[in-house]
């Protein structure tokens, strides 16, 4: 109940700004505020090779890629300009659709695999 | 801990090592795979197996490398995250490691549109960076992502790809140290056509004090005619190759043109080999194994070093 209240805020507001996918495990000061799940390859640790010559996507070849903008982004952030040096964890995907303020909250976004490294930076 | 693969040893001995690309195969013979991998024997240190190259679909990178490795050829394979989830490629890296393969070169791969099977779902469970750190956990930690243990732990020599080419180039050594960070030993870059833009991205990565932490690799192409330089020009994603070297092949009578690429290749090789923390060069001819041994040989990199790749699969676990 409280999600689904939390949700109706979140989301509409997410998704006007940032044009948010909801993965429910929120990174986006770590990427210039531009959200890496709307990377046609969900890469969360930067561009791929595949980038255009003037900063178009790989995949669609008329958008800016969101790696791209993440850099310049990270560049005019005051803090967290180093985070986009960070090595993101994978993704949980049965966060997806869930708000991430509450996983920040309680925790819920902040579990790893357990084989993953613990001295991970996130 | 012991040497993982004849390519760590060459490298880690200082050695300007030779890689190329084996045209993938369409062919259920294995005697397909063995025809063109045989045009190299002796010409390179190690065969990249690649992994549905341009999005297209080939024998498996895994089958392909395990190929070589029967024949006594030391592969080098691709995984991308595009094709399988994390339990698949991790399913996959351990059973590479139970069939001789120690040397891998993992990415993101070329999306599904690039393909031949554009409609496909594609996968991107876990990113390429996240699988450096998946395949260097498996070998140094023992265990899977999970944290389960592995009854063995794999032996690799962890390879990753950068693209000093594709925006935002200032970005791109700090995405190779995060790279190295994560477990890359070594990187392939992408094709290098424009030696002055890959120099300043050297530099970069010098500055980052990167150099003698991993061994770069720079891929050299050999274009066979103006139409297929051309073509990577207008269709191959993440490619950057200059309007001069189209023009100078266009320039060339079509019977001469796979000389002039010969050469084209060969003046690569010497100057990317003059740059500062340059380990070798990887060279792709696109189903053109001749024109890797032609390069080899005019660009003086013949004869290469004889260690038995053979005593090296059979001596190490």
């Amino acid at each position: 109940m409280v999600e689904r209240l939390v949700l109706a805020i979140e989301k509409p507001l997410k998704e006007a700004i940032w044009d948010c996918r909801m993965c429910g495990q929120c990174i986006l000061h770590s990427t210039g505020l531009s959200c890496p799940m709307r990377c046609p390859k969900n890469l969360r640790n930067g561009p791929c090779g595949g980038v255009r010559a003037n900063g178009n996507c790989e995949v669609y070849a008329d958008k800016r890629c969101v790696w791209v903008e993440a850099w310049e982004g990270s560049r005019r952030l005051p803090l967290w300009r180093d985070h986009i040096e960070h090595l993101q964890k994978p993704v949980d995907w049965q966060l997806q659709g869930s708000s991430s303020w509450i996983n920040l909250v309680n925790g819920r976004d902040s579990g790893a695999p357990k084989g993953w490294k613990p001295d991970a930076e996130s | 801990m012991p040497s993982p693969s004849l390519l760590a040893d060459l490298l880690r001995e200082g050695r300007f090592v030779v890689t190329a690309e084996l045209s993938s195969s369409n062919s259920a013979d294995p005697e397909a795979t063995w025809r063109r991998a045989e045009v190299l024997r002796g010409s390179v240190d190690a065969i990249n197996c690649t992994d549905n190259t341009g999005a297209h679909v080939h024998m498996s990178s895994l089958a392909a490398s395990h190929l070589l490795v029967e024949k006594g050829f030391e592969p080098i394979m691709q995984l991308t995250v595009r094709d399988r989830n994390r339990l698949a490629l991790q399913a996959d890296l351990l059973g590479a490691a139970a069939l001789g393969v120690r040397n891998l070169v993992l990415m993101s791969g070329d999306d599904v549109t690039a393909g031949d099977h554009p409609e496909a779902r594609r996968i991107y469970d876990i990113d390429s960076m996240q699988l450096l750190e998946v395949a260097a956990i498996m070998r140094d930690r023992g265990t899977y992502l999970s944290g389960r243990k592995l009854e063995q732990a794999p032996s690799f020599f962890i390879g990753a790809v950068e693209n000093p080419f594709a925006p935002p180039l200032e970005f791109r050594p700090l995405r190779l140290q995060k790279k190295v960070r994560a477990g890359a030993d070594f990187i392939q870059t992408q094709l290098v056509f424009d030696v002055t833009v890959f120099a300043r991205f050297m530099a970069m990565v010098a500055e980052l004090d990167l150099i003698g932490k991993v061994f770069i690799i720079p891929s050299i192409g050999i274009p066979r005619s103006a139409r297929g330089a051309n073509f990577m020009r207008e269709k191959v994603p993440g490619l950057h190759v200059p309007d001069e070297l189209v023009t100078r092949l266009e320039k060339t009578p079509p019977a001469r043109q796979s000389e002039e690429g010969i050469k084209i290749a060969v003046e690569l090789v010497n100057a990317v080999r003059a740059i500062p923390g340059v380990s070798g060069v990887h060279l792709i001819g696109i189903k053109w194994e001749e024109g890797v041994v032609r390069v080899a040989e005019a660009a003086g990199l013949l004869p290469r070093p004889t260690l038995s790749p053979l005593v090296t699969a059979g001596g190490r676990g």
